[in-house]
């Protein structure tokens, strides 16, 4: 692909303790790119995509987004602006409204004023088809709707990047599409997703390379129409097995 | 608490009664004794502490509340060396009895500023203050640390995810949410500040328990007269705790909504 490439990943390492999270990770994405990662619980997949904003700290290897070194002292803040993040447990603010949640970011961090912020915050919500739910408390909306605010939330602050950490693994079954109707959606708008997910579904829908990830490494990675029909490594058949029959 | 008003009720009730059926000189209300013009000249005198215990504790609670926050917050910094002046000020204050620290910073505080060029006398007034505010923001630190602790690190991650800085995810999203489990022991803190400030009295600053003790000099009824200063204390703490649970109560409230 001759596509700008927005992230580089090369040679990451980290441990917590004498425990290797991370074994040597190479991954380069272009601009507009999709990413589905998924492996089992453990073999750090959460910790590959949260160390690319600087929620996680690594021990060796080089990250650059967008052109920002997270090396780099106070990088990790830059970094920030460009890449939005959607949380498992969703992260909403209790104590704010729905709008507030939404307008913090653009108002403190962008500088925005209230009115801007708050017409930009009802264009998101339009589109992840919540906007009736604006006045209410995040405590008052069902997971799917709160997963969805947590999206809107994100995109407030335009990010050029968008991390999905297992979106819709604190939902009940019956809303989870109704998160990922809106992830499609954002993919076909042609945002990059770096997205965290054992919904394989989605991954043959939206995803331009699967990464399969196990004990800190990544196992597999390619189209998902390959490496579905395909699966090179008996670590991921085993894996694919267990989920699909599981669903 | 309204049991507690009738023990302490009954205790009065008795010691009134003991008082005027003993023959001798036991007891002698007389003192305190608001019909007559010496017993009310006297209580006058007494109560007249009420003001001064109370602006200095609540100068010192904020002051404390204040030194508290600036301890509380290096103190959850990721960075040791961050952290480590938080916890050696917290663990050094915490182990320094309050009268000590009150003859330091009162006769010793002066003497060190003025070798260190700046000249300042310390009243008997700022002296209490100051020590009481010191002594008190170590735990008012450890409070506010167990308070902001409680909040999920989720919320600092959306916060800093969504481009807030540090001081920005404090002040929209942590700390709004943690006031409501820090508050109400806060407000507890209050009640041992009141209980302490009776320290200021051993360098002359005339509150509550220094008139009680000047009273005490020239009218040589301990017994009667510390009564009444115990009392004083019941009836300003009992205040501030009826406040304590009201606070609890609304926010308790609150974070069932």
């Amino acid at each position: 692909m001759s596509a700008e490439r927005v992230i580089e990943i090369s040679s990451l390492n980290k441990s917590f303790g004498d425990f290797r999270v991370l074994t040597n990770v190479d991954l380069t994405v272009s601009l507009g790119e999709r990413i589905v990662i998924c492996g089992p619980s453990g073999s750090g997949k959460s910790t590959l995509i949260r160390c690319v904003n600087g929620l996680e700290q690594f021990d060796s290897g080089h990250i650059e987004v967008d052109g920002i070194s997270l090396r780099d002292k106070g990088s990790a803040e830059r970094v920030r602006a460009e890449v939005g993040m959607v949380f498992q447990q969703f992260n909403l603010f209790p104590h704010l409204t729905v709008l507030e949640n939404l307008t913090l970011g653009p108002m403190k961090a962008r500088g925005l004023s209230r009115k801007d912020a708050e017409d930009l915050a009802m264009t998101y919500l339009d589109r992840v088809r919540i906007p009736e739910q604006a006045r209410k408390r995040p405590g008052d909306l069902s997971g799917g709707q709160q997963q969805r605010v947590a999206i809107a939330r994100s995109l407030c602050m335009k990010p050029k990047i968008m991390l999905f950490d297992e979106p819709t693994s604190a939902l009940d079954p019956e809303m989870i599409s109704e998160v990922l109707d809106v992830m499609v959606e954002l993919a076909q708008d042609g945002m990059t997703m770096l997205v965290v997910t054992h919904e394989m579904g989605f991954a043959r829908k939206v995803a331009d390379r699967m990464v399969f990830m196990d004990s800190g490494e990544i196992v597999e990675i390619g189209a998902p129409s390959a490496v579905f029909e395909a699966p090179k490594s008996e670590r991921f058949r085993a894996f694919l097995d267990k989920i699909l029959h599981h669903h | 608490m309204t049991r507690t008003l009738k023990i302490w009720g009954l205790l009065l009730v008795v010691l009134l009664a003991a008082g005027c059926s003993s023959s001798g000189n036991t007891w002698g209300w007389y003192v305190i004794d608001p019909t007559t013009p010496q017993g009310q000249s006297n209580v006058k005198f007494l109560i007249g502490g009420f003001w001064a215990t109370i602006q200095l504790s609540l100068i010192a609670a904020a002051l404390s509340m204040t030194i508290g926050l600036l301890v509380a917050l290096p103190g959850m910094s990721d960075n040791r060396w961050v952290r480590l002046p938080s916890r050696i000020y917290i663990e050094f204050v915490r182990s320094i009895p309050l009268l000590p620290m009150l003859f330091w910073v009162f006769y010793g505080l002066p003497v060190v500023m003025k070798s260190m060029g700046i000249p300042i006398s310390i009243d008997a007034f700022w002296g209490a203050i100051i020590t009481l505010a010191i002594s008190d923001s170590a735990f008012t630190a450890e409070i506010y640390r167990a308070g902001i602790q409680s909040i999920p690190k989720g919320q600092t991650e959306a916060a800093r995810t969504v481009g807030l800085t540090y001081g920005q995810t404090m002040r929209y999203v942590v700390l709004p949410q943690a006031i409501r489990r820090i508050l109400p022991p806060l407000a507890n803190q209050f009640i041992y500040i009141v209980k302490m400030s009776a320290f200021a009295s051993v360098i002359g600053m005339q509150e509550l328990t220094r008139r009680a003790n000047e009273l005490v000099v020239t009218e040589y009824r301990p017994l009667e007269i510390y009564s009444l200063l115990i009392l004083e204390y019941l009836v300003l703490v009992l205040i501030i705790s009826f406040f304590v649970r009201w606070l609890e109560r609304k926010m308790g409230s609150d974070e069932r909504r």
